[in-house]
Protein backbone atom coordinates (compact mmCIF):
# COMPACT_ATOMS: atom_id res chain seq x y z
CA UNK A 1 0.00 0.00 0.00
CA UNK A 2 2.66 2.39 0.88
CA UNK A 3 3.07 5.08 3.35
CA UNK A 4 0.15 7.60 3.20
CA UNK A 5 1.27 10.99 4.56
CA UNK A 6 -2.20 12.18 5.54
CA UNK A 7 -2.81 9.19 7.80
CA UNK A 8 0.47 9.41 9.34
CA UNK A 9 -0.20 13.14 10.09
CA UNK A 10 -3.73 11.44 11.52
CA UNK A 11 -2.68 8.79 13.57
CA UNK A 12 0.04 10.92 15.22
CA UNK A 13 -2.27 13.31 16.11
CA UNK A 14 -5.22 11.01 17.43
CA UNK A 15 -2.40 9.59 19.70
CA UNK A 16 -1.77 13.01 21.36
CA UNK A 17 -5.02 13.47 21.78
CA UNK A 18 -5.73 9.65 23.40
CA UNK A 19 -2.87 10.43 25.67
CA UNK A 20 -4.33 13.29 26.78
CA UNK A 21 -7.15 11.29 28.05
CA UNK A 22 -5.40 9.73 30.79
CA UNK A 23 -4.09 12.89 32.43
CA UNK A 24 -8.53 13.80 32.02
CA UNK A 25 -9.20 10.23 33.57
CA UNK A 26 -7.27 11.55 36.36
CA UNK A 27 -9.10 14.74 36.69
CA UNK A 28 -12.32 12.91 36.24
CA UNK A 29 -11.59 11.12 39.29
CA UNK A 30 -9.91 13.93 41.49
CA UNK A 31 -13.02 15.77 41.57
CA UNK A 32 -14.95 12.81 42.78
CA UNK A 33 -12.93 12.01 46.08
CA UNK A 34 -12.05 14.28 49.05
CA UNK A 35 -10.15 16.56 49.42
CA UNK A 36 -7.45 14.92 51.47
CA UNK A 37 -6.87 12.37 47.97
CA UNK A 38 -7.49 14.35 45.46
CA UNK A 39 -3.60 14.52 44.45
CA UNK A 40 -3.20 10.98 44.92
CA UNK A 41 -6.24 9.87 42.73
CA UNK A 42 -4.52 12.41 39.74
CA UNK A 43 -1.08 11.22 40.39
CA UNK A 44 -2.30 7.43 40.06
CA UNK A 45 -3.49 8.44 36.52
CA UNK A 46 -0.32 9.95 35.51
CA UNK A 47 1.67 7.14 37.38
CA UNK A 48 -0.77 4.75 34.84
CA UNK A 49 0.99 6.24 32.04
CA UNK A 50 4.55 6.30 33.14
CA UNK A 51 4.33 2.57 33.89
CA UNK A 52 2.47 1.10 31.05
CA UNK A 53 4.92 3.13 28.50
CA UNK A 54 7.81 1.79 29.55
CA UNK A 55 6.37 -1.81 30.19
CA UNK A 56 4.79 -1.12 26.55
CA UNK A 57 8.23 -0.96 24.54
CA UNK A 58 10.14 -3.54 26.95
CA UNK A 59 7.45 -6.52 25.93
CA UNK A 60 3.64 -5.45 26.33
CA UNK A 61 3.60 -4.18 22.45
CA UNK A 62 4.99 -8.15 21.40
CA UNK A 63 2.55 -9.22 24.05
CA UNK A 64 -0.30 -7.81 22.28
CA UNK A 65 0.61 -7.60 18.48
CA UNK A 66 3.59 -9.97 18.03
CA UNK A 67 2.95 -13.08 15.82
CA UNK A 68 0.20 -14.99 17.15
CA UNK A 69 1.02 -18.18 19.49
CA UNK A 70 -2.23 -20.37 19.57
CA UNK A 71 -4.75 -17.41 19.53
CA UNK A 72 -3.72 -16.52 23.27
CA UNK A 73 -0.78 -14.05 23.56
CA UNK A 74 1.38 -12.36 20.96
CA UNK A 75 4.80 -13.47 19.89
CA UNK A 76 8.33 -12.14 21.65
CA UNK A 77 9.97 -10.75 18.58
CA UNK A 78 9.18 -7.13 18.98
CA UNK A 79 10.51 -7.10 22.83
CA UNK A 80 11.88 -3.99 23.04
CA UNK A 81 10.35 -2.68 19.91
CA UNK A 82 13.60 -4.74 18.25
CA UNK A 83 13.07 -5.27 14.45
CA UNK A 84 10.67 -2.21 14.16
CA UNK A 85 12.05 0.34 12.28
CA UNK A 86 11.01 3.19 10.16
CA UNK A 87 9.00 0.90 8.06
CA UNK A 88 5.20 1.21 7.76
CA UNK A 89 2.45 -1.00 8.57
CA UNK A 90 -0.34 -0.41 6.38
CA UNK A 91 -0.57 3.09 5.14
CA UNK A 92 0.91 4.37 8.45
CA UNK A 93 4.35 4.22 10.04
CA UNK A 94 4.70 0.92 12.54
CA UNK A 95 6.02 2.94 15.30
CA UNK A 96 2.86 5.41 15.21
CA UNK A 97 0.86 2.36 15.63
CA UNK A 98 2.85 1.55 18.41
CA UNK A 99 2.30 4.69 19.92
CA UNK A 100 -1.50 4.66 19.39
CA UNK A 101 -1.83 1.49 20.40
CA UNK A 102 0.39 2.25 23.94
CA UNK A 103 -2.43 5.56 24.71
CA UNK A 104 -5.03 2.69 24.95
CA UNK A 105 -3.19 0.31 27.57
CA UNK A 106 -2.34 3.46 29.37
CA UNK A 107 -5.90 4.85 29.81
CA UNK A 108 -7.04 1.67 30.70
CA UNK A 109 -4.89 1.06 33.87
CA UNK A 110 -5.71 4.67 34.77
CA UNK A 111 -9.51 3.61 34.65
CA UNK A 112 -8.98 1.09 37.22
CA UNK A 113 -8.12 3.55 39.64
CA UNK A 114 -11.87 4.20 40.64
CA UNK A 115 -11.68 0.39 42.30
CA UNK A 116 -9.14 1.18 45.00
CA UNK A 117 -9.42 5.33 45.11
CA UNK A 118 -8.83 6.72 48.32
CA UNK A 119 -7.24 3.94 50.20
CA UNK A 120 -4.52 2.35 47.63
CA UNK A 121 -0.74 2.63 48.68
CA UNK A 122 0.97 3.85 46.32
CA UNK A 123 3.70 1.07 45.93
CA UNK A 124 0.71 -1.60 45.85
CA UNK A 125 -0.36 0.06 42.97
CA UNK A 126 3.21 0.32 41.11
CA UNK A 127 3.50 -3.48 41.36
CA UNK A 128 -0.11 -3.92 41.02
CA UNK A 129 -0.11 -2.21 37.55
CA UNK A 130 2.85 -3.57 36.16
CA UNK A 131 1.31 -7.08 36.67
CA UNK A 132 -2.19 -6.10 35.79
CA UNK A 133 -0.85 -4.90 32.38
CA UNK A 134 0.90 -7.70 31.73
CA UNK A 135 -1.32 -9.95 32.70
CA UNK A 136 -4.82 -9.06 31.63
CA UNK A 137 -4.61 -6.11 29.28
CA UNK A 138 -1.77 -7.39 26.66
CA UNK A 139 -3.77 -10.81 26.43
CA UNK A 140 -7.32 -9.32 26.04
CA UNK A 141 -5.38 -6.89 23.34
CA UNK A 142 -4.09 -9.89 21.70
CA UNK A 143 -7.47 -11.46 21.77
CA UNK A 144 -9.19 -9.20 19.83
CA UNK A 145 -6.49 -7.06 17.71
CA UNK A 146 -3.75 -9.12 17.44
CA UNK A 147 -4.95 -12.06 15.59
CA UNK A 148 -6.24 -14.12 18.72
CA UNK A 149 -8.89 -16.27 19.05
CA UNK A 150 -11.71 -13.65 19.13
CA UNK A 151 -10.27 -11.85 16.45
CA UNK A 152 -10.57 -15.27 14.77
CA UNK A 153 -14.43 -16.20 15.80
CA UNK A 154 -15.05 -12.81 13.66
CA UNK A 155 -16.02 -10.44 17.22
CA UNK A 156 -16.23 -7.05 16.23
CA UNK A 157 -14.48 -4.34 18.59
CA UNK A 158 -13.83 -1.14 16.75
CA UNK A 159 -11.78 1.10 19.28
CA UNK A 160 -11.87 -1.19 22.49
CA UNK A 161 -15.22 -1.38 24.67
CA UNK A 162 -14.12 -5.11 25.11
CA UNK A 163 -10.50 -4.62 25.99
CA UNK A 164 -10.56 -1.45 27.47
CA UNK A 165 -13.85 -0.83 29.24
CA UNK A 166 -14.84 -3.89 29.73
CA UNK A 167 -11.79 -5.28 30.94
CA UNK A 168 -11.01 -2.33 33.30
CA UNK A 169 -14.66 -2.03 34.71
CA UNK A 170 -15.14 -5.39 35.80
CA UNK A 171 -11.20 -5.73 36.83
CA UNK A 172 -12.29 -2.16 39.16
CA UNK A 173 -14.73 -4.12 40.66
CA UNK A 174 -13.28 -7.09 41.42
CA UNK A 175 -10.29 -4.68 42.83
CA UNK A 176 -12.69 -3.10 45.34
CA UNK A 177 -13.82 -6.56 46.86
CA UNK A 178 -10.10 -7.51 47.69
CA UNK A 179 -9.13 -4.16 48.94
CA UNK A 180 -12.56 -3.68 51.01
CA UNK A 181 -14.39 -0.47 51.61
CA UNK A 182 -13.05 2.60 52.17
CA UNK A 183 -13.29 3.54 55.81
CA UNK A 184 -16.91 4.94 56.80
CA UNK A 185 -18.04 3.81 53.13
CA UNK A 186 -22.05 4.04 53.82
CA UNK A 187 -22.15 5.61 57.75
CA UNK A 188 -21.46 9.18 56.03
CA UNK A 189 -21.56 11.05 53.05
CA UNK A 190 -18.28 10.86 50.99
CA UNK A 191 -19.35 14.15 48.79
CA UNK A 192 -17.06 14.61 45.56
CA UNK A 193 -14.90 17.26 46.69
CA UNK A 194 -14.69 19.67 43.18
CA UNK A 195 -17.34 19.00 40.72
CA UNK A 196 -16.27 21.86 38.11
CA UNK A 197 -12.18 19.37 38.73
CA UNK A 198 -14.78 16.23 36.95
CA UNK A 199 -16.36 18.58 34.57
CA UNK A 200 -12.82 19.77 33.25
CA UNK A 201 -11.55 16.00 33.52
CA UNK A 202 -14.81 14.91 31.18
CA UNK A 203 -14.22 17.66 28.70
CA UNK A 204 -10.65 16.71 28.33
CA UNK A 205 -12.17 12.82 28.10
CA UNK A 206 -14.63 13.76 25.35
CA UNK A 207 -12.13 15.75 23.59
CA UNK A 208 -9.59 12.83 23.23
CA UNK A 209 -12.45 10.32 22.79
CA UNK A 210 -12.49 11.91 18.66
CA UNK A 211 -9.02 10.58 18.73
CA UNK A 212 -9.55 7.02 20.69
CA UNK A 213 -12.11 6.11 17.94
CA UNK A 214 -12.06 7.77 14.78
CA UNK A 215 -8.46 7.05 15.22
CA UNK A 216 -8.94 3.42 15.18
CA UNK A 217 -9.64 3.90 11.59
CA UNK A 218 -6.11 3.71 11.01
CA UNK A 219 -6.96 6.20 8.09
CA UNK A 220 -8.03 9.85 7.21
CA UNK A 221 -11.08 9.02 5.50
CA UNK A 222 -14.71 8.53 5.71
CA UNK A 223 -14.89 5.99 8.15
CA UNK A 224 -13.03 8.02 10.37
CA UNK A 225 -15.16 11.06 9.98
CA UNK A 226 -18.20 8.36 10.37
CA UNK A 227 -16.56 7.38 13.79
CA UNK A 228 -16.35 10.84 14.83
CA UNK A 229 -19.65 11.80 14.39
CA UNK A 230 -21.13 8.62 15.98
CA UNK A 231 -18.75 9.48 18.95
CA UNK A 232 -20.44 13.06 19.44
CA UNK A 233 -23.80 11.83 19.00
CA UNK A 234 -23.52 8.79 21.42
CA UNK A 235 -22.11 10.89 24.32
CA UNK A 236 -24.44 14.11 23.90
CA UNK A 237 -27.66 11.18 23.87
CA UNK A 238 -25.84 9.63 27.28
CA UNK A 239 -25.45 12.82 28.52
CA UNK A 240 -29.23 13.67 27.96
CA UNK A 241 -30.29 10.40 29.12
CA UNK A 242 -28.64 10.34 32.48
CA UNK A 243 -29.48 13.73 33.01
CA UNK A 244 -33.33 13.25 32.76
CA UNK A 245 -33.12 10.13 34.78
CA UNK A 246 -31.46 11.60 37.38
CA UNK A 247 -34.12 14.34 36.96
CA UNK A 248 -37.04 12.25 37.53
CA UNK A 249 -35.13 10.70 40.60
CA UNK A 250 -34.63 14.68 42.16
CA UNK A 251 -32.61 17.42 40.40
CA UNK A 252 -30.64 16.60 37.33
CA UNK A 253 -27.09 16.70 38.16
CA UNK A 254 -24.37 18.06 36.18
CA UNK A 255 -22.39 14.97 37.71
CA UNK A 256 -24.89 13.25 35.89
CA UNK A 257 -25.06 15.00 32.62
CA UNK A 258 -20.97 13.84 32.18
CA UNK A 259 -21.33 10.49 33.79
CA UNK A 260 -24.11 9.93 31.12
CA UNK A 261 -21.58 11.67 28.53
CA UNK A 262 -18.68 9.06 29.38
CA UNK A 263 -21.17 5.79 29.18
CA UNK A 264 -22.24 7.12 25.90
CA UNK A 265 -18.58 7.66 24.66
CA UNK A 266 -18.17 3.95 26.18
CA UNK A 267 -20.78 2.36 24.38
CA UNK A 268 -19.87 3.74 21.19
CA UNK A 269 -16.72 2.71 21.14
CA UNK A 270 -16.41 -0.77 20.08
CA UNK A 271 -19.28 0.34 17.53
CA UNK A 272 -18.12 3.55 16.32
CA UNK A 273 -16.93 2.15 13.14
CA UNK A 274 -20.14 -0.43 12.16
CA UNK A 275 -22.85 1.83 12.80
CA UNK A 276 -24.33 4.82 11.64
CA UNK A 277 -25.40 8.56 13.36
CA UNK A 278 -28.92 7.67 14.02
CA UNK A 279 -28.29 4.42 15.60
CA UNK A 280 -25.74 6.08 17.85
CA UNK A 281 -28.82 8.16 19.48
CA UNK A 282 -30.21 4.89 20.72
CA UNK A 283 -26.74 3.37 21.99
CA UNK A 284 -26.03 6.36 23.75
CA UNK A 285 -28.94 7.30 25.23
CA UNK A 286 -29.60 3.32 26.08
CA UNK A 287 -26.18 3.50 28.00
CA UNK A 288 -27.15 6.46 29.84
CA UNK A 289 -30.04 4.87 31.25
CA UNK A 290 -28.36 1.15 32.08
CA UNK A 291 -25.09 2.17 33.03
CA UNK A 292 -27.40 5.01 35.98
CA UNK A 293 -29.49 2.10 37.01
CA UNK A 294 -26.15 -0.27 37.17
CA UNK A 295 -24.82 2.86 39.96
CA UNK A 296 -27.82 2.44 41.61
CA UNK A 297 -27.59 -1.31 41.57
CA UNK A 298 -24.16 -1.29 42.83
CA UNK A 299 -24.46 1.68 45.82
CA UNK A 300 -28.38 -0.76 47.26
CA UNK A 301 -25.90 -3.60 47.00
CA UNK A 302 -23.36 -1.57 49.53
CA UNK A 303 -20.02 -1.99 47.00
CA UNK A 304 -17.50 0.39 47.12
CA UNK A 305 -16.55 0.42 43.87
CA UNK A 306 -15.76 4.15 44.66
CA UNK A 307 -16.08 6.63 41.41
CA UNK A 308 -17.96 3.38 39.07
CA UNK A 309 -15.99 2.16 36.56
CA UNK A 310 -17.79 -0.70 36.40
CA UNK A 311 -21.33 1.22 36.19
CA UNK A 312 -20.03 2.99 33.68
CA UNK A 313 -16.90 1.43 31.85
CA UNK A 314 -18.13 -2.01 32.38
CA UNK A 315 -22.02 -2.20 32.08
CA UNK A 316 -21.48 0.78 29.29
CA UNK A 317 -19.02 -1.52 27.57
CA UNK A 318 -21.09 -4.55 27.48
CA UNK A 319 -23.79 -2.50 26.26
CA UNK A 320 -21.57 -1.12 23.56
CA UNK A 321 -20.35 -4.98 22.34
CA UNK A 322 -23.57 -6.21 22.46
CA UNK A 323 -25.26 -3.02 20.35
CA UNK A 324 -22.60 -3.22 17.78
CA UNK A 325 -23.90 -6.85 17.40
CA UNK A 326 -27.28 -5.38 16.89
CA UNK A 327 -26.89 -2.29 15.09
CA UNK A 328 -23.65 -3.40 13.04
CA UNK A 329 -24.55 -1.36 9.17
CA UNK A 330 -23.22 -3.40 6.02
CA UNK A 331 -22.82 -0.10 4.30
CA UNK A 332 -20.71 1.49 7.33
CA UNK A 333 -18.29 -1.03 8.40
CA UNK A 334 -18.98 -4.10 6.24
CA UNK A 335 -20.76 -5.82 8.75
CA UNK A 336 -24.13 -6.08 9.51
CA UNK A 337 -25.90 -6.94 12.76
CA UNK A 338 -29.39 -8.44 14.22
CA UNK A 339 -31.75 -5.91 13.17
CA UNK A 340 -29.94 -6.49 9.55
CA UNK A 341 -31.24 -10.12 10.11
CA UNK A 342 -27.43 -11.28 11.29
CA UNK A 343 -27.65 -13.60 14.40
CA UNK A 344 -24.04 -14.69 13.80
CA UNK A 345 -22.55 -11.73 14.78
CA UNK A 346 -24.73 -11.00 17.93
CA UNK A 347 -23.85 -14.36 19.12
CA UNK A 348 -20.06 -13.92 18.50
CA UNK A 349 -20.32 -10.09 19.88
CA UNK A 350 -21.64 -11.86 23.36
CA UNK A 351 -18.96 -14.66 23.45
CA UNK A 352 -16.05 -12.01 23.06
CA UNK A 353 -17.90 -9.60 25.71
CA UNK A 354 -18.59 -12.68 28.21
CA UNK A 355 -15.08 -14.06 28.01
CA UNK A 356 -13.05 -11.25 28.28
CA UNK A 357 -15.47 -10.26 31.61
CA UNK A 358 -14.55 -13.29 32.84
CA UNK A 359 -11.16 -13.14 31.85
CA UNK A 360 -10.41 -9.59 33.54
CA UNK A 361 -12.53 -10.62 36.49
CA UNK A 362 -10.68 -13.79 37.65
CA UNK A 363 -7.86 -13.05 36.76
CA UNK A 364 -7.87 -9.28 38.68
CA UNK A 365 -9.26 -10.78 41.21
CA UNK A 366 -6.43 -13.44 41.37
CA UNK A 367 -3.21 -10.79 40.82
CA UNK A 368 -5.26 -8.00 43.57
CA UNK A 369 -5.35 -10.88 46.38
CA UNK A 370 -1.94 -12.47 46.10
CA UNK A 371 -0.69 -8.46 46.15
CA UNK A 372 -2.80 -7.86 49.33
CA UNK A 373 -1.51 -10.99 50.82
CA UNK A 374 2.23 -10.23 50.02
CA UNK A 375 2.99 -6.94 50.11
CA UNK A 376 -0.44 -5.70 51.14
CA UNK A 377 -2.63 -3.12 48.54
CA UNK A 378 -4.07 -1.03 51.25
CA UNK A 379 -2.60 1.85 53.27
CA UNK A 380 -3.19 1.78 57.57
CA UNK A 381 -5.99 3.09 59.17
CA UNK A 382 -4.22 6.04 60.12
CA UNK A 383 -2.78 6.54 56.54
CA UNK A 384 -6.48 6.42 54.88
CA UNK A 385 -7.61 8.78 58.08
CA UNK A 386 -5.25 11.90 57.43
CA UNK A 387 -5.47 11.05 53.18
CA UNK A 388 -3.30 9.54 50.77
CA UNK A 389 -2.15 13.28 49.54
CA UNK A 390 -0.23 13.74 53.11
CA UNK A 391 0.61 10.06 53.56
CA UNK A 392 1.70 8.53 50.32
CA UNK A 393 2.78 12.05 48.86
CA UNK A 394 3.39 14.13 51.95
CA UNK A 395 1.85 17.43 50.18
CA UNK A 396 -1.42 18.86 49.85
CA UNK A 397 -3.82 19.67 47.00
CA UNK A 398 -4.84 22.51 48.38
CA UNK A 399 -2.97 25.18 50.88
CA UNK B 1 -23.25 28.98 74.12
CA UNK B 2 -22.07 25.57 73.39
CA UNK B 3 -19.01 25.54 71.22
CA UNK B 4 -18.27 21.45 69.89
CA UNK B 5 -14.46 20.78 67.90
CA UNK B 6 -15.91 17.25 66.28
CA UNK B 7 -14.78 15.14 63.56
CA UNK B 8 -15.83 16.32 60.06
CA UNK B 9 -17.26 12.70 59.58
CA UNK B 10 -19.25 12.36 62.60
CA UNK B 11 -20.66 16.22 61.85
CA UNK B 12 -23.93 15.19 59.99
CA UNK B 13 -24.66 12.75 62.34
CA UNK B 14 -24.63 15.11 65.35
CA UNK B 15 -26.05 17.62 63.28
CA UNK B 16 -29.30 15.21 62.54
CA UNK B 17 -29.43 14.34 66.53
CA UNK B 18 -29.25 18.09 67.57
CA UNK B 19 -32.37 18.62 65.06
CA UNK B 20 -34.21 15.32 66.54
CA UNK B 21 -33.89 16.91 69.98
CA UNK B 22 -35.65 19.88 68.51
CA UNK B 23 -32.15 22.18 68.36
CA UNK B 24 -32.28 23.69 64.96
CA UNK B 25 -30.35 26.67 64.93
CA UNK B 26 -26.34 26.39 65.03
CA UNK B 27 -23.28 28.04 63.54
CA UNK B 28 -20.85 25.70 61.81
CA UNK B 29 -16.72 26.19 60.53
CA UNK B 30 -14.35 23.95 59.23
CA UNK B 31 -11.25 24.23 61.48
CA UNK B 32 -8.12 22.68 61.81
CA UNK B 33 -6.96 21.78 65.11
CA UNK B 34 -4.76 19.23 67.44
CA UNK B 35 -5.18 17.69 70.74
CA UNK B 36 -2.88 16.66 73.34
CA UNK B 37 -1.34 13.75 70.66
CA UNK B 38 -0.38 16.40 68.15
CA UNK B 39 -2.48 14.68 65.75
CA UNK B 40 -0.89 11.89 64.35
CA UNK B 41 2.16 10.32 63.92
CA UNK B 42 2.55 8.26 60.55
CA UNK B 43 5.42 5.49 60.31
CA UNK B 44 7.89 5.65 57.41
CA UNK B 45 10.80 2.48 57.49
CA UNK B 46 11.40 3.51 61.34
CA UNK B 47 11.26 7.68 60.21
CA UNK B 48 8.39 9.05 61.81
CA UNK B 49 6.32 11.85 59.87
CA UNK B 50 3.49 13.92 61.69
CA UNK B 51 0.50 15.20 60.57
CA UNK B 52 -0.26 17.79 63.55
CA UNK B 53 -3.27 19.42 62.19
CA UNK B 54 -5.77 17.39 61.55
CA UNK B 55 -9.64 18.31 59.52
CA UNK B 56 -12.49 19.51 62.17
CA UNK B 57 -15.75 21.14 62.52
CA UNK B 58 -16.89 23.99 64.56
CA UNK B 59 -20.36 23.85 65.91
CA UNK B 60 -21.32 27.08 68.19
CA UNK B 61 -25.13 26.93 69.11
CA UNK B 62 -27.17 28.90 71.77
CA UNK B 63 -29.52 27.41 74.34
CA UNK B 64 -31.29 28.10 77.75
CA UNK B 65 -28.84 27.37 80.99
CA UNK B 66 -31.31 24.35 81.56
CA UNK B 67 -30.85 22.81 78.11
CA UNK B 68 -26.81 22.66 78.33
CA UNK B 69 -26.83 18.99 79.62
CA UNK B 70 -28.80 17.94 77.04
CA UNK B 71 -27.27 19.38 73.84
CA UNK B 72 -24.11 17.88 75.42
CA UNK B 73 -25.51 14.96 75.64
CA UNK B 74 -26.64 14.44 72.50
CA UNK B 75 -23.54 16.02 70.92
CA UNK B 76 -21.41 13.79 73.03
CA UNK B 77 -22.82 10.43 71.63
CA UNK B 78 -23.40 11.63 67.98
CA UNK B 79 -19.68 12.76 68.33
CA UNK B 80 -17.92 9.81 70.08
CA UNK B 81 -15.50 6.97 68.34
CA UNK B 82 -14.18 6.21 71.05
CA UNK B 83 -10.69 6.47 69.56
CA UNK B 84 -8.28 10.05 70.18
CA UNK B 85 -9.41 12.79 67.81
CA UNK B 86 -12.90 12.75 68.62
CA UNK B 87 -12.85 16.59 70.17
CA UNK B 88 -13.39 18.59 72.76
CA UNK B 89 -16.81 20.73 74.04
CA UNK B 90 -16.31 24.05 75.78
CA UNK B 91 -19.33 26.01 77.63
CA UNK B 92 -19.37 29.93 77.68
CA UNK B 93 -21.83 32.79 79.04
CA UNK B 94 -23.91 34.53 76.53
CA UNK B 95 -24.16 38.38 77.43
CA UNK B 96 -26.76 39.22 75.07
CA UNK B 97 -28.29 37.73 72.05
CA UNK B 98 -29.83 40.00 69.14
CA UNK B 99 -32.03 38.88 65.77
CA UNK B 100 -30.57 41.44 64.01
CA UNK B 101 -33.86 41.15 61.23
CA UNK B 102 -35.87 42.94 64.65
CA UNK B 103 -33.20 44.38 66.62
CA UNK B 104 -35.31 42.29 69.10
CA UNK B 105 -32.82 41.30 72.21
CA UNK B 106 -33.65 37.89 72.87
CA UNK B 107 -32.90 36.25 76.64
Amino acid sequence: MGLDSGDTAWILAATALVLLMTPGVGLFYGGMVRRKNALSTISLSFLALAIVSVQWVLFGYTLSFGSDVNGVIGGLEYTGLAGIGLEETGTIPHLGFVAFQLTFAAITLAILVSGMAERVRLSSFILFGFLWTTLVYDPLAHWVWGGGWLAELGALDFAGGTVVHISSGFSALAIAFVIGRRAGFGEHSMEPHSIPMTLIGSALLWFGWFGFNAGSALQANGLAANALIVTNTAASAGAIAWLLASWYHGKPSSLGMVSGAIAGLVAITPAAGFVDPLASIAIGAVAGIICYSAMLFRIGKGWDESLDAWAVHGIGGLWGAIATGIFAKESVGEYSGLIYGNVEQFIAQIIAAGSALVYAFAVTLILAKIIDMTVGLRVSEEEEYVGLDISQHGEKAYA
Amino acid sequence: MITAVVRPERFERVMEELENEGYIALTATEVKGRGEQKGIKLQFRGRTMEVDLLDKMKIEIVVDENEVDRVIETITSAARTGKIGDGRIFVIPVEKSVRIRTGEIIS
